[in-house]
């Protein structure tokens, strides 16, 4: 059993803690033997209770002790943050989420420790109190490499789906601290001036569309692709497509999903008559439910799917538009 | 603006990868390599701000003479001046990669060029450690923003881009700094023939590294075990439709 | 969860271009319960037809691949995926543009319409083209590309919707079992399939697949180079996949081909780059598909620069990109013909394999018909996978000869040339003398065989112009006046050959004469002692071989044929041995290849010769022509067979290979004082055999030709039953649609004044330079063509239209683009020279 403190960066989200967060907090309970949770730029209190269910005995709320200087996201400011209580509880595993943000600042922690850090980890092999292996996702999460941190506070973020939520055994309401974190002009150099819901450009409909309708070489032409499109109207969706397609000039660039194209993770993927090639693959797997529509029941696509039908697209497609439109009136 | 643009030379791999029989890297015999999709966009925007500053982009890697390939890509792509820092990749960790960077910057400083940008991608596409751009930022004391999709420059200063869950987020800072790139923001050339015949006469310059690396702490790698299948079948032909439409309807998009 | 059925009439491995139109042809021939299974998804599954550049040129100098060649361009027409775009082949460079020329012949022979343009026509056609390039260019307005993919799932619909097909794609083949050198069952990841005749259709996988089986198909995979670039505006304003005509730039080996608003460059120019069919990525590790590897750039390169040159306007443009790179797989082979037909290894086991999107439907139809009946109606003779001797089906060999012959995909490749790799595989007994004599070997079936010897230069100035001296290099290349000074010294003394590269075989047991009866046309049921040359035809009365017999014994037959076509010869005899023969009537068929050499000896003073050498009775009365048998030559016992192929007196000597070196330097002892010579193959497969008017399979003789049109027909044909008797009798009732004509050119002389002469595959036209047509419908062509020192002639082999076969008939042969004046010298098989045989029967 670990006798390591944990320290957990969490990522609030509208004022409660994040799914990945959670995981997070879950996660370090497994691999240490007390939790502590950090967090910057919210309130510490309002999430006290759920960090305390998930194990955490104190979150400590960072205060930047000149002005309002975490009201928003600095990198390197968040990771002074990190460093502050590091000190203040004593601990040497720090961990966040393998969010952009989570993997942004603790880099940034690594730097100011001088130690390694490991991104994206699915679990802890092993564990000495002074050299732990963890595996973590490489190669776009193809394979898991063992890694070896040996410093004297261990740096990891935590891959999405790493573990399940879970509740503590004994949870109780973690003890709120203050953490005064004494800044330096330069921490806040970097710092976030302004978020727009910025103009999606030409994929970034595709890219952020709850529905994708994904085409590939079944629809058979470029004059194919209108019960394609209309589904995706009919859902509120996009229309992505493979590879070929876009080579064979049926449908533009931005259109494509794949390695070489766009990366999606809408709720629902719908591939029609698509195969499911690797390529592909590594585009859409992020998707939360994938329901394939192909006439191949072998199709790598279909046996990935969470849910198909197997038949012709041309078929399928325009009797589920038909089905929408009737139950619409 | 002069601008330096870093990649890394990775297997190009499908879905399915085999190992090598040491565990330690990827049999890429079968495989061809490439840049990541990240790195592909950052040449992008190295190219297109070198041409709107009136600066230059320069090709930077880290890794054996096998890299020149990656190397003549981007110089086919409107890069110039490729670099290579020759050292056998496998056994650097991202600080040794940033240092060896940071070395490059520093002598072409004293050289006389000055990278107003230094750009790489986000996180590699083989080892994934998403943190060279931050330790180079903090080598050269400069600022850093990560996961940057577009960026603007306007004389000094930077405004770069992040697209997140909120929106948009955008960062002012002053150059130089270094900017690691997120896909997405913009869509990467394809070489042209003249481009190609450009980067075959290119002449690389060949940097040996100067400290010793610190390593990466790789044990080995291991492949995940397959996911069983999980398929459910709604039905065949027209007649699934409105199984279909239920499964929608139960999933809230189909409004 | 499908799986795959539990047993098929007939199973088809792969679901590329060849795979689907073998099940379609099959379905419309009859069959039924055929289960089609590929590795890869459907349609494509991942093979070299899905990145296949799909255009089709349908000149080719092979007639054999051009009959396919058309015969699937009217397939896929009428499929409605061909669209014609027209095609020309460019060249830079004069030697370039006299390929072209040849090109022309060959356009003209089978029948296609062709062209010689221009650089400005090629720039009318294809603007982007920069006409200061090239010098010329070979127009073909029927070239065309092809949705091969499309052609396909057309083929398999067609299949499925006459009930005949199964298809289950994603089912990898993981073994095949054989009982009793028979395929019995295809074992697959899905489940077994139970079947007695199965189809490797896997193109590049196909000798991985048939070494489950204990078979090969010695193919190997190899790298063709393509980029797309684009999009091209000049290209993009144009409606359709293709509006400009592709071009074929045959001096750097590349191709530009329209597609859409790109532009694809492929190569053949680059380094061989083989690949292992085991090595080939499986679909999951595969980027973009198995046989799309990842293209390596430094090969392309200078390709790139040449194809910057011809096509500046498009290729310079900055803004036009190259966006799909890729070193694409495809099957290469030996001698560069595809692999058809029932493996020799195991029954029921057939190979579909190295065929070009051009050649498939036709491949597909041709094979189909083959597996039905034994007959499909394109001859496929060349491309038969039973050609293969063991070496040439091991991986070097394979590698060696397809590392060559890659770079002559575009190249300029002469008739006589010569393979430089893996030579020196098969040595006659006599090979260190040959050397010794300055023999210049060419390649036939792996054996070293002397062409012609140095040692004979001196009698060049004994016959001065009678050995024909050739003044044009492409004329004289692979060739010598020696070998005519050989023939002549032949002709006058004797000639000592060596003729170890004979194929022979035994037929052996109580019903070898039955078995070898049923069949050969020829009666066999003879004296022992008797030799008794005979054509072999398939059941549709066309040519399967011709060949000797020599009756040894009442149970022994020895087959003799040539080394070239010995295998597939041997493997159409032992598939007629008796099946259930029993102990009364069994015959086998032994291989004696290896164990005996043969030894040329013909000319007026072979009788002298071997007189000295024996004391056994050589005389005409005591040894007559037509028979063999055994005799002592000095201390060697000798089977001597008193027939000819060069019109002379004397014999063909076997026995033991190891005893071939001494009866070849008693030979010679005894042959000196008689001024006999070492005699190559030069003359022994041309000069000897057209001026006696001798058949060659391979050139007169195919299956599409018949006994009657080749004027070889005996006044009976015998009660006993052989196969294509039947059709044999009928073409006997009818007029021959073509015969068969001996020619002599009666001037050599070209525009430029230098003579000039043919080398075969010309076409011949009438007096003034009009198109002939037989009665088949096709144009008559130079089947061999080759010097008749002794008539001082240049001579012609060709099928003529009944109506133009007349002696003395006046007509041209078309020769580089020129016409020269040629005369009907024989319709049958009356030779020109010595017309009655005395010499042979002297």
């Amino acid at each position: 059993m670990s006798t390591r403190t944990a320290l957990v960066l969490l990522e609030p989200t509208g004022g409660a803690l994040s799914e990945v967060s959670a995981e997070s907090l879950t996660f370090a309970r497994h691999a240490a033997a007390e939790v502590h949770a950090l967090v910057v730029g919210a309130d510490a209190s309002t999430l006290a209770e759920e960090a305390g269910r998930l194990g955490a005995t104190v979150v400590h709320g960072a205060a930047a002790t000149s002005g309002d200087a975490f009201s928003a996201y600095a990198p390197a400011a968040w990771a002074a943050a990190v460093v502050a209580a590091v000190e203040a509880s004593g601990a040497t595993l720090v961990l966040a989420a393998g969010t952009p943000r989570g993997n942004e600042v603790l880099a940034h922690v690594a730097c100011r420790l001088g130690v390694a850090m490991a991104a994206n980890v699915v679990q802890v092999d092993g564990d000495d109190g002074g050299s732990m292996v963890v595996s973590r996702q490489v190669l776009g999460g193809t394979a898991l490499e063992e890694m070896r941190l040996t410093d004297r506070v261990a740096l990891l973020t935590v891959a999405g789906h790493a573990c399940e939520i879970e509740p503590a055994a004994a949870p109780a309401a973690a003890e709120v601290r203050p953490l005064d974190v004494a800044l330096d002009p330069r921490d806040l150099v970097v710092r976030v001036v302004e978020t727009v819901a910025g103009e999606p450009d030409a994929s970034g409909a595709l890219k952020s569309a709850k529905v994708v309708v994904g085409a590939g070489r079944g629809v058979g032409s470029a004059d194919g692709f209108k019960e394609i499109t209309d589904l995706a109207d009919l859902l509120g969706g996009a229309v992505g497509v493979s590879r070929v397609v876009t080579s064979l000039g049926w449908r533009p660039h931005h259109e494509q999903v794949g390695q070489t194209g766009s990366r999606i993770s809408p709720d629902v993927y719908i591939p029609c008559g698509i195969s499911g090639a690797i390529q592909h693959w590594a585009g859409c797997s992020s998707a939360k439910t994938i329901l394939a529509i192909n006439t191949d029941a072998e199709a790598p696509m279909v046996t990935k799917a969470h849910y198909a039908v197997i038949g012709d697209l041309h078929e399928v497609v325009p009797a589920i538009n038909e089905e929408l439109r009737r139950r619409r009136g | 603006m002069d601008v330096l643009v870093c990649i890394k030379r990775v297997p190009d791999t499908g879905g399915a990868i085999t190992l090598t029989d040491d565990g330690m890297g990827v049999d890429s015999r079968l495989l061809g390599h490439t840049v990541s999709p990240h790195e592909e966009a950052a040449v992008e925007l190295a190219v297109q701000t070198a041409k709107a500053t009136g600066g230059s982009a320069t090709v930077l890697t880290v890794g054996t003479d096998d890299s020149i390939e990656q190397l003549r890509n981007a110089v086919a792509l409107g890069c110039t001046s490729p670099v290579l820092v020759e050292v056998e990749p496998d056994r650097l960790g991202p600080a040794d990669v940033a240092g060896m960077i940071a070395d490059v910057v520093r002598r072409h400083e004293e050289r006389g060029t000055s990278y107003g940008l230094v750009l790489l991608g986000n996180d590699a596409a083989d080892t994934g450690d998403f943190q060279v751009g931050v330790r180079l930022a903090y080598e050269l004391g400069r600022p850093v923003v990560t996961g940057v999709s577009r960026f603007e420059v306007d004389g000094e200063e930077v405004t770069a881009r992040v697209e997140s869950t909120d929106g948009t987020d955008v960062y002012r800072l002053p150059a130089p700094a270094v900017l690691t790139v997120m896909e997405g923001g913009v869509e990467p050339r394809y070489p042209s023939v003249p481009g190609r015949m450009k980067a075959k006469k290119a002449v690389v310059e060949t940097v040996e590294p100067t400290h010793e690396p610190v390593g990466n702490g790789r044990v080995r790698l291991k492949l995940p075990p397959a996911p069983p299948t999980r398929v459910e079948i709604l039905g065949e032909g027209a007649s699934a439709a409105p199984a279909v439409v239920d499964l929608l309807e139960k999933l809230g998009v189909a409004r | 969860m499908a799986t795959v059925p539990s047993s098929a009439r007939v199973v088809v491995i792969g679901a590329g271009i060849v795979g689907n139109s073998l099940v379609h042809h099959l379905a419309r021939l009859g069959w039924r319960d055929i289960v089609q299974i590929d590795k890869g998804p459907l349609p494509n599954p991942g093979g070299s037809t899905g990145h296949a550049s799909n255009f089709i040129f349908p000149v080719d100098h092979s007639r054999e691949i051009t009959d396919l060649t058309l015969d699937s361009m009217k397939q896929y027409k009428e499929m409605g995926v061909f669209t014609e775009s027209g095609g020309f082949e460019v060249a830079r460079t004069e030697e370039r543009m006299e390929e072209l020329r040849r090109r022309m012949s060959s356009a003209k022979a089978w029948g296609i319409e062709a062209e010689l343009v221009t650089p400005e026509q090629v720039a009318e056609k294809v603007p982007f083209l920069d006409p200061s390039v090239i010098v010329g260019a070979f127009w073909t307005p029927s070239v065309g590309v092809v949705d091969s993919l499309r052609a396909g799932t057309i083929m398999r619909e067609r299949a499925l919707e006459a009930g005949a097909l199964t298809v289950v794609p994603n089912a990898e083949v993981v073994g095949l079992d054989v009982e009793e050198g028979r395929i019995r069952r295809v074992r697959t990841d899905q489940g077994d399939i139970e079947a007695e005749t199965v189809v490797i259709a896997c193109g590049v996988w196909s000798p991985r697949i048939a070494r489950m089986a204990g078979a090969h198909i010695p193919l190997t995979p190899a790298v063709h180079q393509m980029i797309s670039v684009g999009p091209v505006p000049v290209l993009a304003e144009k409606e359709g996949e293709i509006s400009f005509p592709i071009v074929r730039d045959m001096d750097t080996f590349c191709y530009e081909r329209q597609h859409g608003a790109d532009m694809e460059v492929g190569s053949y120019a680059h380094r061989p780059i083989l690949h292992d069919p085991d090595e080939i990525p499986s679909i999951e590790q595969s980027k973009l598909s198995p046989t799309e590897l990842p293209f390596t750039e430094e090969d392309f390169d200078p390709q790139l620069e040449q194809a910057l040159e011809l096509m500046p306007e498009i290729l310079g443009d900055e803004s036009v990109e190259i966006r799909y790179a890729i070193n694409g797989l495809l099957s290469l082979t030996p001698d560069g013909a595809p692999v058809l037909g029932e493996t020799p290894e195991v029954k029921g086991l057939w190979s579909a394999a190295a065929v070009w999107i051009k050649e498939g439907p036709g491949v597909g139809r041709a094979v189909a018909e083959w597996m039905t009946d034994g007959l499909p109606e394109i001859d496929l003779g060349h491309s038969d996978i039973a050609r293969f001797y063991p070496h040439q089906r091991t991986r070097s060999h394979i590698r060696a000869r397809t590392s060559e012959s890659f770079n002559k995909t575009y190249g300029i490749v002469h008739p006589g040339e010569q393979w430089e790799s893996d030579r020196g595989s098969r040595l006659s007994p006599m090979h260190a003398d040959e050397v010794a004599r300055g023999a210049v070997f060419f390649e036939t079936a792996g054996w070293e065989r002397p062409h012609w010897y140095e040692s004979n230069a001196s009698l060049l100035e004994e016959y001065g112009d009678r050995v024909m001296p050739r003044e044009h290099e492409w004329d004289s290349r692979w060739w010598s006046p020696i070998i005519n000074a050989e023939h002549l010294a032949m002709r006058d003394r004797a000639g000592i050959v060596d003729l170890t590269a004979f194929a022979i075989f035994d037929v052996v047991g109580p019903g070898a004469m039955e078995a070898v009866q049923r069949i050969t046309v020829a009666q066999v049921d003879v004296k022992v002692g008797r030799v008794v040359y005979t054509p072999v035809l398939d059941g549709r009365g066309g040519f399967r071989s011709d060949l000797t017999v020599m009756r040894l014994a009442w149970d022994r037959f020895r087959v003799v044929t040539g080394g070239a076509h010995g295998m597939v010869d041997k493997k159409w005899f032992a598939d007629r041995m008796p099946a259930d023969g029993g102990a009364d009537n069994w015959a086998a068929v032994v291989d004696l290849t290896s164990a005996y050499t043969t030894i040329g000896l013909w000319g007026p003073r072979a009788r002298d010769i071997l007189g000295q050498l024996t004391r056994d009775d050589i005389s005409h009365e005591g040894f007559g022509f037509g028979t063999c048998r055994d005799i002592e030559v000095d201390s060697l016992s000798v089977l001597a067979s008193r027939i000819s192929y060069v019109g002379e007196l004397g014999w063909e000597l076997h026995l033991p290979f190891e005893h071939g070196a001494k009866l070849w330097s008693l030979l010679h002892e005894a042959g000196e004082q008689h001024g006999a010579v070492p005699v190559g193959i030069g003359v022994y497969g041309t000069t000897g055999r057209i001026e006696k008017g001798y058949r060659a399979y391979g050139f007169e003789l195919d299956a599409e030709r018949t006994i009657i049109e080749a004027g070889m027909q005996r006044p009976k044909v015998k009660s006993a039953d052989f196969v294509g008797r039947e059709a044999y009798l009928k073409q006997r009732e009818e007029q021959p649609a073509a015969v068969l004509c001996t020619l002599t050119v009666e001037d050599h002389t070209s525009r430029s004044g230098q003579k000039r002469y043919m080398l075969g595959g010309e076409p011949i036209l009438s007096k003034d330079g009009g198109e002939l047509l037989d009665d088949h419908g096709h144009r008559p062509y130079v089947t061999t063509a080759g010097s008749a020192p002794s008539l001082g002639k240049h001579v012609l082999m060709a099928y003529l239209p009944p109506s133009e076969a007349t002696v003395g008939n006046e007509l041209t042969v078309s020769y580089m683009e020129e016409l020269y004046p040629v005369r009907v010298g024989s319709v049958d098989t009356t030779a020109l020279f010595d017309p009655e045989n005395e010499r042979v029967k002297s």
